[in-house]
Parts: C-alpha cells; sequence; structure tokens
C-alpha cells in the first residue's frame, strides 16, 4: 500500500428527512482542522437520492470537494447499498482519511466499509489531531465505560477512520456563497443486489424533548428518591424554561423515559447551563455533560465527585434547596419584568 | 425450525471496575467477570425465537479459558449449545481481526448445523465499540442490521425477517433476506431470572472448545495483533474538570448566591420572562 496515493480528508454527509445531520457539520469543521494541518482538500461524501441540494452547504461549512452519489437507489439508508457506493468513491478518489458521526447509520456504514476495505475504524471519538508529516491521525475515545481515554492509531492501513460523538466538535460558521468543486458519480447498482428493504420510517420527534438541544437543562439522580422527589427536576425545568434530563440510575428506576439519559450510553449534551442535582457524577455521566457553558450541582454529600466537575456547587439537601430556588427565581424575575415595564 | 448463534463476550463489569492512579491502568484483578450486558438480550431474544419458531440456539465466545463461564450464563438463558474459541493466536485483536477469528469459526459452526440468523449486543461495555456485529456480516456477506430494538416476524420458509431498526428520532420497518445478523438493543426484551432446570444443566455443561489449529483454512495473519489495524498507543485517565465554586452560608444564603449566577444569564429566560 503506498501511502502517498491516498490524500484529503473526508466526512461522510449523514442526511435527515432533506437535512444534513449536525454532526456532519460539526464534523466539516473538526475535518477543516485536520485538512489544513495537512495542506489537503477537505471532502463532503453525500449519498441520498435528490440531494443535490444539500451540495453548497456542505461548501459553505468547510468543504473543498463534494462527491455526489444521487440516485432512486439510495432514497433510504441502506447499509449495503451506501457501503457500496463509498467503497466506490475511496477506490476511485484514495482520501487518507474518512470521519462519520458515531450515529445509528454513520456507525453502521462505518463499520461495513472498514471490513471490505480493510482498514482500521476508531469507535466514538471525542478528540482528534493528526500528525502534520507522517499524517498519522491521532482518535482519541473513551473506553471501558468511560473509565480510561485512549489514543487509536492506524498506521499501516489507509484511508483511517473513526466514527465520533456528536456534539463534541465544533461546525465552523457559516460562510455563505463559499463554493467548491462537484464530483458527480454513478454506481451500477440494481435493487435486486440490495439485500434489505426499509418498509416503513416512523419519527417520533414530536413527542421527544430533544436535550441535546435545550440551552438550559435540570438533570435529576438517585438521590431525588422517587419519582415523586424527581418532579422536582420537572418544576424547576418549567421555571426555568428548561429540559430535564437524568442520570442511568434514574432511567433504570423508570421515572423517566430513556431519551432523557445523559452521558456515555445516554445523551451528549452541551447546554448553556446544566443543573445536576442529587447525581454523584460517576465518569459515564461526566462524559455526557461536561461540555455544557455553566454546571451547577446540588448534592448533600460533599465528597460527591460532581463537585470536582461544577462551575458553582451547593451542599445540601435537594428537597429544601430546589424549592427555594424555584420560589425567588420567580420572585427575582416578576421584579425584573416589572422593571422593564416601568422603563418602557 | 431455526439455528440462531448469539455472539457473546465476557467481560469486566465496568461499574466496579478501579484505575490504578499511579500508572493511569485498570486493575482487571478489581473487576469481576461477567456476561456482557448487552449480549444477554442477545440471547434471550435467541430464546424467545426458538420457543416462538423452534430450533436451536447455540452461543459463541472468543476469549480466554475463564470465559467458559459466560457460557454457562448463556445455557442458564436457555442456550442450548456453547462453543468458544480460545487461543494465544487471538490475543490483542482489534474490531476487524475480532470478526475475522469470530467469522472462521461460525463457518466450523454453520457445517455442523447450516445458520439462519447471529444475533449480537449493541456493544460490549469494554471495548464499546459496536463494531465486531457489522464486520462479521460483512465477511459472511449476509446483510447487517444494527440497532434493532423489535423482531416482528422470522420467516425461514419465505427466506426473509421483518425487524424495527432504531433511529436518533423514531425508527424503521425493515425487511432483509435471511440469513442477516442483527446487533440488538436492550429494550428488545427482559431477561428474566434463569430457572433452576437451567441453572443445573449449565452447571454441568462443558462446551466445545476451539485452537486455531481446530479451524479450516484460516490465515494466521488476519489474527490477533497481527491482524489487527489499530492499535492503543496511549491510554491515560480521563481529566478531572477543576472543581468548582463551592458557594458557603446558611441555605438562604446560598441559594441567593446561586440566584445572581443565573440572573447573570437571564436572556436565556426569555421566553420564560415574556417581557425580558
Ligand atoms: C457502561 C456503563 C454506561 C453507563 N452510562 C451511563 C450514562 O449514560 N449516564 C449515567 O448517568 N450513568 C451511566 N452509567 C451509570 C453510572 O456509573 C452511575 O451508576 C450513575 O450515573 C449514578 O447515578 P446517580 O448519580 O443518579 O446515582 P448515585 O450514584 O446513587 O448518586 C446519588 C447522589 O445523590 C445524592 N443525594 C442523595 N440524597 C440527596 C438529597 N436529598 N439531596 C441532594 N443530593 C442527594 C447522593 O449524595 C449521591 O451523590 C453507566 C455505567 C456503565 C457501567
Ligand atoms: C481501550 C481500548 C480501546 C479500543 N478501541 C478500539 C477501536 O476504536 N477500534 C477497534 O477496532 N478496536 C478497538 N479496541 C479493541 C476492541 O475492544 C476489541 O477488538 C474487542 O475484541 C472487540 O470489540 P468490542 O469489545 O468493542 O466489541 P463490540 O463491537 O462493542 O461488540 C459487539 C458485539 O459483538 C460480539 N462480540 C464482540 N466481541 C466478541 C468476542 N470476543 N466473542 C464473541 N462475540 C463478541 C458481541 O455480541 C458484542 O455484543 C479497543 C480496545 C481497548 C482496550
Amino acid at each position: 500500500m503506498n501511502f502517498e496515493d491516498y490524500r484529503g480528508v473526508w466526512v461522510f454527509i449523514e442526511e435527515n428527512v432533506g437535512e444534513i445531520a449536525p454532526v456532519s457539520l460539526e464534523l466539516l469543521g473538526a475535518g477543516k482542522k485536520l485538512a489544513d494541518k495537512r495542506g489537503v482538500e477537505l471532502g463532503g461524501v453525500i449519498i441520498g437520492d435528490q440531494v443535490k441540494g444539500l451540495v453548497n452547504q456542505v461548501y459553505e461549512y468547510g468543504a473543498d470537494v463534494v462527491y455526489l452519489y444521487d440516485a432512486p437507489i439510495f432514497k433510504d439508508y441502506r447499509t449495503e447499498s451506501f457501503m457500496k457506493a463509498l467503497l466506490d468513491c475511496c477506490e476511485k478518489h484514495k482520501p487518507e482519511i474518512i470521519l462519520y458521526g458515531a450515529t445509528s447509520t454513520g456507525k453502521d456504514l462505518a463499520s461495513a466499509v472498514a471490513t471490505d476495505l480493510p482498514t482500521g475504524l476508531t469507535a466514538d471519538t471525542t478528540e482528534l489531531d493528526v500528525e502534520e508529516d507522517t499524517g498519522l491521525l491521532l482518535a482519541s475515545r473513551p473506553a471501558f465505560g468511560g473509565n480510561i481515554m485512549a489514543t487509536i492509531l492506524c498506521k499501516k492501513y489507509r484511508p483511517q477512520m473513526a466514527t465520533v460523538r456528536p456534539k463534541v466538535m465544533k461546525a465552523l460558521s457559516r460562510q455563505p456563497g463559499r463554493t467548491g468543486k462537484l464530483v458527480e458519480e454513478t454506481l451500477p447498482l440494481k435493487e435486486k443486489d440490495v439485500r434489505t428493504k426499509v418498509l416503513e420510517i416512523v419519527r417520533e420527534t414530536t413527542k421527544k424533548v430533544k436535550i441535546d438541544e435545550a440551552d438550559i437543562i435540570v438533570a435529576g439522580g438517585k438521590g431525588l428518591g422517587s419519582s415523586d422527589g424527581f418532579q422536582l427536576c420537572h418544576e424547576l425545568a418549567d421555571t426555568l424554561g428548561g429540559a430535564v434530563g437524568a442520570s442511568r440510575d434514574v432511567v433504570e428506576a423508570g421515572w423517566i423515559e430513556h431519551h432523557h439519559q445523559v452521558g456515555q450510553t445516554g445523551v451528549t449534551v452541551t447546554p448553556k447551563i446544566y443543573f445536576a442535582i442529587g447525581i454523584s457524577g460517576a465518569i459515564q455521566h461526566l462524559v455526557g455533560m461536561k461540555n455544557s457553558g455553566l454546571i451547577i450541582a446540588i448534592n448533600k454529600d460533599p465528597e460527591a465527585p460532581i463537585f470536582e466537575s461544577c462551575h458553582y456547587g451547593i451542599v445540601g439537601d435537594a428537597f429544601e434547596i430546589v424549592p427555594m430556588l424555584i420560589d425567588q427565581f420567580k420572585v427575582a424575575l416578576s421584579r425584573e419584568e416589572a422593571e422593564h415595564a416601568r422603563k418602557v | 425450525m431455526l439455528h440462531i448463534v448469539a455472539c457473546i463476550k465476557q467481560v469486566p463489569d465496568t461499574k466496579i471496575i478501579k484505575m490504578n492512579p499511579k500508572t493511569n491502568t485498570m486493575d482487571r484483578a478489581s473487576a469481576p467477570a461477567i456476561l456482557n450486558p448487552y449480549d444477554s438480550h442477545a440471547v434471550e431474544e435467541a430464546v424467545r425465537l426458538k420457543n416462538k419458531y423452534g430450533g436451536t440456539v447455540s452461543v459463541l465466545t472468543m476469549g480466554p479459558p475463564p470465559a467458559v463461564k459466560a457460557i454457562k450464563k448463556c445455557i442458564e438463558i436457555g442456550a442450548d449449545e456453547g462453543y468458544m474459541i480460545s487461543d494465544r493466536a487471538f490475543a490483542g485483536a482489534d474490531t476487524l481481526a475480532t470478526s475475522y477469528a469470530l467469522t472462521c469459526a461460525l463457518e466450523k459452526i454453520s457445517k455442523i448445523k447450516p445458520i439462519d440468523l447471529i444475533l449480537c449486543g449493541k456493544m460490549t461495555i469494554d471495548g464499546d465499540t459496536g463494531q465486531v456485529g457489522p464486520g462479521i456480516a460483512r465477511r459472511l456477506d449476509i446483510p447487517p442490521l444494527t440497532s434493532v430494538k423489535k423482531i416482528v416476524e422470522v420467516n425461514k420458509e419465505n427466506g426473509f425477517m421483518v425487524v424495527h431498526r432504531k433511529l436518533e428520532d423514531g425508527y424503521e420497518v425493515i425487511q432483509s433476506q435471511l440469513p442477516c445478523l442483527l446487533s440488538v438493543e436492550k429494550e428488545i426484551n427482559e431477561v428474566p431470572y434463569s430457572s433452576f432446570p437451567n441453572m443445573l444443566k449449565a452447571a454441568r455443561y462443558e462446551p466445545t472448545i476451539w485452537a486455531v489449529a481446530d479451524l479450516d483454512g484460516v490465515d494466521k495473519k488476519q489474527l490477533g495483533l497481527k491482524g489487527s489495524p489499530t492499535i492503543v498507543s496511549k491510554v491515560w485517565a480521563p481529566p478531572k474538570p477543576e472543581g468548582g465554586k463551592i458557594l458557603e452560608g446558611n441555605s438562604q444564603e446560598k441559594v441567593e448566591q446561586l440566584l445572581g449566577v443565573l440572573m447573570e444569564k437571564k436572556e436565556l429566560f426569555a421566553q420564560k420572562g415574556g417581557a425580558l
């Protein structure tokens, strides 16, 4: 394998109901840094049906080249069809690095592509860097339930591939009008070559609070004692206009549904304010919320590890502190409101 | 009659694992080895399918000799047969090499009895990559279906099955040809306590154990550390964020200080404050 033949950093652009998945834009931001360091182009790979409309956006978020596979056979994501497109693209244009979102789709696709190429694949990366001269990708990830971080290298194969957790990388700000080079590809793939069929897609968006998009999250833990106690989180969240998060133990106790779970096996969140109430601060919880703007911990145990990971901590009983906070916050807000009204 | 094989792995219980603060390495001895929790759901689902459609459930693991215990746990759940591949040559395998070794074993099992369906867990709790399942599927050239949260139907006669596959914002209903490989989510089922007869059976059960030499046509270069494109170059304890300011005073004073902090960010409460 001649490494010289492999050039450029690619991002697999995931599309959902006509929109680019946020993680793909984040990866364009991260990929741009790697590409600049290497002095190579950043590419975006779009596979889908009638997806040409997304191309400009991919340039505007940092890509220099877009590889496009636009055909009816790619209407739904299916491992076999998407994998064949990506393998075809790799064979023709030989990238040195490919990044995928660590989503259901991204992980599925990346694992299949890695096996067929074959090459190494680092899972659930949270830190990325590249050695300028050798082009070696330094992909770091949590393992053993978040207890350790490991840097994974792929020295002998190209391309080097990684799936990257949503919400840990930053998208560049959009540069309207920025353009690049379009490479349109086709693949002689027939429906009978794909052995799975998507019969139906059921979206459950409306039912779910999107805690990964909330500015304020009030998360509660086992320390609230019961599902009744946990209602305090709902009350504070309502008062502040925030969403409710939870530790895994709370989800397992059945006090709230899984999609509220923050952490390693839950959602990664980056709100402006994160409340951790009655949450001990286990590493698996921390990895999901440590990038929040302002972390406020309320816990009655002064030794709780969460206090090592917060910006402000209150040592105290949640059942005393939180109701006081709700009351005083309401008073403070209505005072502000009254003052504002006076000024107008 | 279906022949379902569940791939299972013995893992250290990461809940109990301790880190050596001096060397930043994991104290493996401190952690009891358990059946990967996600894999118990794969085995349970296989047993449910067997009960519904009739057939046999086999489990397969690659691991060191003590991993026999994980197989016994699967027999307790209701599996019929256990296979283990165990050899120094497998050591240090990444997901590519792991899927290769397991595929060689699956090919041998399929000669004993053809396989209709392979089930894997969503991921393990130690490596937690979730990459081994799709890797096996590609090597066997059967469709991989990851993030499966429900099996609707297995229709061996007509050679297809239907599953629900979890998406970020819902799920999709997929029909796939058989044989295929599924990685299952834990919400697919609940694993009940083992029955007494199964526990007795498990205690007496001796799995079939194969070394590399027992597998046919293995390319040794693709096994273990040698066959692994990825290497773990550095391991460290995740940095602890710096401790925050602990607010002092009585409860009233603490809450007032916190309020002060919040009100500095009052633009965030715009939709609540109305006029703000
Ligand atoms: C592979 C793996 C993945 C995991 N993934 C996740 C994950 O995604 N998310 C996650 O959260 N966890 C995860 N965990 C579990 C994690 O290790 C912890 O068990 C869990 O986060 C603990 O939840 P908790 O903080 O609510 O409960 P506990 O650890 O029981 O903490 C309760 C806290 O409440 C405090 N408290 C008690 N009473 C009060 C009171 N009246 N007022 C104020 N404070 C009080 C206590 O001092 C204590 O600190 C995972 C574990 C593993 C092994
Ligand atoms: C710190 C650390 C980080 C690592 N990071 C990576 C990485 O980024 N990329 C990489 O390729 N490798 C990585 N590895 C190696 C990886 O953990 C091993 O290859 C491991 O044998 C299989 O991967 P997994 O545990 O992640 O399994 P997963 O892919 O998470 O397991 C999915 C399912 O596959 C089946 N399965 C997995 N292993 C076995 C087995 N031995 N026997 C039977 N069935 C099995 C089970 O059904 C399981 O539920 C890492 C290892 C360490 C120690």
